[in-house]
């Protein structure tokens, strides 16, 4: 392999396209030598060790690595995957919405990174739902054979997947803007503005209807988190959530993946991060102060004195109130890195938040739920295996498509 | 932006009529569903359905019923025989395979009773409010029964049920299902008494129309006011059961579930499920308003500025 030799060839070679496309421009000698580095030596051992025991999961059962019993059918790959997941992927949602609704023009070089957050968050809440459904082959059951209408799973069946399409063309124009596809760009583009608003309603809808699954039980989720206001402590959360996990992956990527930002990005980004941080702050207060009214609206004043209720103070004060804070001091002090730091915070504790509806307070009142709440390490394994695909995935995505950069060629056309 | 600022116009009033028709289209697609629902407004259960009457005063755990549901269903065997009483050691609950079991209970009065569990076939079943591809049907006979056809194996059913019975094969990678009592619906249909019902020696088990059942048990709390605790377990929790029970000691100290709700728990997701189809409608056309007037402030502005709209770049 002859590198000089190889670009002699010129565009309209497929070897040249394939090296360009896919291999950021390099030969296959360097690109394999590029790969090895320390985060790749252990993304690899993660999925040595997740990807057999999925198999695992799909040759003998649900029951041979997860710790889903009668009385708790539902585990981390759920409140992990999907309840945590899909709010901190509402970030599609909420930057297309700032930027093509409400013509906040100023924040575009982070448009594309959050519809793919989204999208990638999405796809990835289905895989984990793949791996926990008892028959996963049935997936298009709720679309296609039956329609159980009066389920809010049903809702959230439906909408998960029209959204997911949503976001998949959302992001359509970036991916043909790396495969040069003008014509089928252009049309892509128009259908922008109209997927958006598709996308506000569904994401609106899935994001309180994931909490309103939790209405049809009462009595096994404890009263604290169990309030009538819960769809909509779901969707104001997953805004806040949408925010701060804008802020935090846009972080990475300048941090981790530099070399596939542009200048617009990078200078940029401190400001950006400072708006958004404006934003999530502002979602977290009225949240906040949401979650008191459930509890003055519950009287449940006298139950935040149980082991429970310190647990839902720490919640809320620990992981609502005091990442609110430094979000507040950032945006006054305009610190980007005081945002960077109540961002991370606060997705935080969002996965705290739907970690404890799913799971810790659900089915409170049984004996030995403790030893329910803690994963078997087979489970861990999976969701540390699909964590790192989506990364790894991710990853390949942002270092080859015009995500956090513009192709010089569009750069006037949006 | 301001080269393509004429099309753009034109542009953008087509996408709000595509806008408009979209959220027609949903709307009327979702406003027809919550009135075929399966949990639909204000169901209080088929008239003239069956039911089951189990009086705790009467069990003596001789578990004939088990032995009968067993045989009636096809079950597996049972790793010990249903004539060994060592299983009354622990309390046990219903398993794939195992559909009924009886459980003893030492209740601080110092009395021995013994309980039945088993599905207990709601007049409006969470299970089949949950259950996003309607696997479960309430039938006019009163049965709450499962397809495992449709079943894909989420187990939100199991999520919703107050009373934890409905039960899953995680041992199976290829067809996991759900199991529950069945209420014995083929036997029903064939004009027989469910199985447990017909084997109980001491009457415990009482089958028939549920309007009856329930007056049954109040003769019976009438009669012998020492024997039984005032109440009807059933008759109203959960939003009513077509299974009932009596008993001589409180329900809770026999293991009945706490905090079961005095109404169906799909009453508690009406409001947020009636709530839908309205969304469809207003939010469409409340951001397509807002995008048409966001639209028009920069073409305004873009007028005024002459060529410098550039507030992107800088
Ligand atoms: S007891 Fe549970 S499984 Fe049986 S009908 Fe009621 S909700 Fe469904
Ligand atoms: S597990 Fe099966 S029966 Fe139960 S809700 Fe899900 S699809 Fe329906
Ligand atoms: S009604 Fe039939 S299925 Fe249910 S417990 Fe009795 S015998 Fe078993």
């Amino acid at each position: 392999m002859n590198g000089e030799a190889e670009y002699a060839l010129k565009k309209t070679d497929f070897r040249s396209w394939f090296m360009g496309k896919l291999l950021m421009g390099m030969s296959w000698p360097e690109y394999m030598r590029s790969l090895v580095t320390p985060f790749n030596v252990v993304a690899g051992a993660v999925l040595a060790v997740g990807l057999p025991v999925i198999a695992v999961r799909f040759l003998f059962g649900l029951e041979s690595v997860t710790h889903a019993s009668y009385e708790y059918p539902w585990g981390l790959l759920l409140g992990w995957g999907l309840f945590g997941g899909v709010p901190l992927s509402a970030t599609g949602f909420v930057m297309a919405t700032m930027y093509y609704i409400f013509g906040f023009k100023a924040y575009k070089p982070l448009v594309r990174l959050g519809v793919l957050t989204g999208f990638m968050g999405y796809l990835f809440a289905v895989l984990y739902l793949l791996v926990d459904l008892g028959r996963p082959w049935r997936i298009y059951y709720p679309m296609v054979v039956q329609f159980g209408t009066a389920s809010v799973l049903f809702l959230v069946a439906w909408h998960v997947a029209t959204y997911l399409t949503v976001q998949f063309l959302e992001f359509s124009t970036t991916i043909l803007e790396w495969l040069r596809a003008r014509r089928v760009r252009l049309w892509a583009v128009r259908i922008t503005i109209a997927m958006t608003i598709a996308g506000i309603i569904l994401s609106t809808l899935h994001q309180s209807a994931l909490g309103a699954m939790f209405l049809l039980a009462p009595g096994k989720l404890h009263p604290l988190w169990y309030s009538s206001y819960i769809p909509q402590l779901f969707l104001i959360s997953s805004v806040y959530a949408a925010l701060a996990m804008v802020i935090a992956v846009s972080t990475l990527v300048a941090r981790y993946l530099r070399g596939a930002t542009d200048e617009t990005y990078r200078g940029n980004l401190d400001r950006l991060t400072l708006g958004l941080g404006k934003g999530a702050v502002a979602a977290m207060y009225v949240y906040f102060a949401m979650k008191l009214v459930a509890v003055a609206h519950a009287d449940l004043w006298g139950a935040l004195l149980t082991p429970y209720g310190y647990w839902y103070l720490l919640e809320i004060l620990g992981f609502v109130l005091a990442p609110a804070l430094v979000l507040t001091y950032g945006v006054k002090a305009a610190s980007a890195l005081a945002v960077r730091f109540g961002a991370f915070w606060a997705v935080m504790g969002i996965l705290v938040n739907r970690l404890n509806v799913s799971i810790v307070a659900f089915n409170w009142n049984l004996p030995h739920h403790i030893e329910h709440i803690v994963p078997p390490w087979t489970e861990v394994a999976i969701v540390g295996a699909l964590l790192t695909l989506h990364i790894l995935i991710f990853r390949w995505i942002v270092n080859r498509m015009p995500v956090v950069r513009e192709e010089p060629e569009y750069k006037e056309a949006h | 932006m301001k080269k393509d600022k004429g099309k753009g116009r034109s542009r953008g009033l087509s996408r709000r009529a595509f806008l408009g028709s979209m959220a027609l289209a949903g709307g009327t697609a979702v406003l027809g569903h919550p009135k075929k629902a399966g949990g639909s407004e204000n169901f209080t259960g088929y008239p003239g359905s069956y039911g089951m009457l189990t009086d705790l005063s009467l069990c003596v755990g001789c578990r004939s019923c088990e032995k009968a549901c067993n045989e009636a269903n096809d079950l597996p065997e049972p790793e010990t025989p249903f004539t060994d009483s060592s299983v009354f050691d622990e309390e046990r609950r219903t398993t794939p395979g195992v559909y009924t079991v009886v459980n003893r209970y030492e209740t601080p009065g110092g009395k021995v009773v013994y309980r039945k569990i088993q599905c207990n076939h709601c007049m409006e079943p969470a299970c089949a409010s949950a259950c996003p591809i309607h696997a479960y049907t309430k039938t006019p006979e009163g049965p709450v029964h499962y397809n495992e056809d449709l079943c894909f194996g989420c187990r939100y059913c199991m999520i919703a049920c107050p009373f934890y019975v409905p039960t899953y094969d995680y041992e199976s990678a290829l067809e996991p299902k759900v199991e529950k009592c069945i209420m014995c619906l083929g036997r029903i249909r064939d004009g027989l008494k469910p199985a447990c019902a017909a084997a109980c020696p001491m009457g415990a088990v009482t089958f028939g129309r549920r309007d009856d059942l329930l007056k049954l048990a109040r003769q019976r709390i009438l009669r012998s006011p020492d024997t039984y605790v005032d109440h009807i377990y059933g008759e109203k929790e959960a939003g009513g059961l077509n299974w009932l029970y009596l008993s001589p000691v409180p329900f809770e100290q026999v293991g009945f579930p706490k905090d079961v709700p005095m109404q169906p728990p799909i009453s508690y997701a009406k409001g947020f499920l009636a709530a839908v189809p309205s969304v469809f409608v207003i939010w469409p056309a409340f951001f397509g308003m807002l995008y048409a007037a966001v639209r028009h402030r920069e073409n305004h502005e873009t007028e005024k500025e002459g060529a410098g709209s550039e507030e992107v770049r800088k």
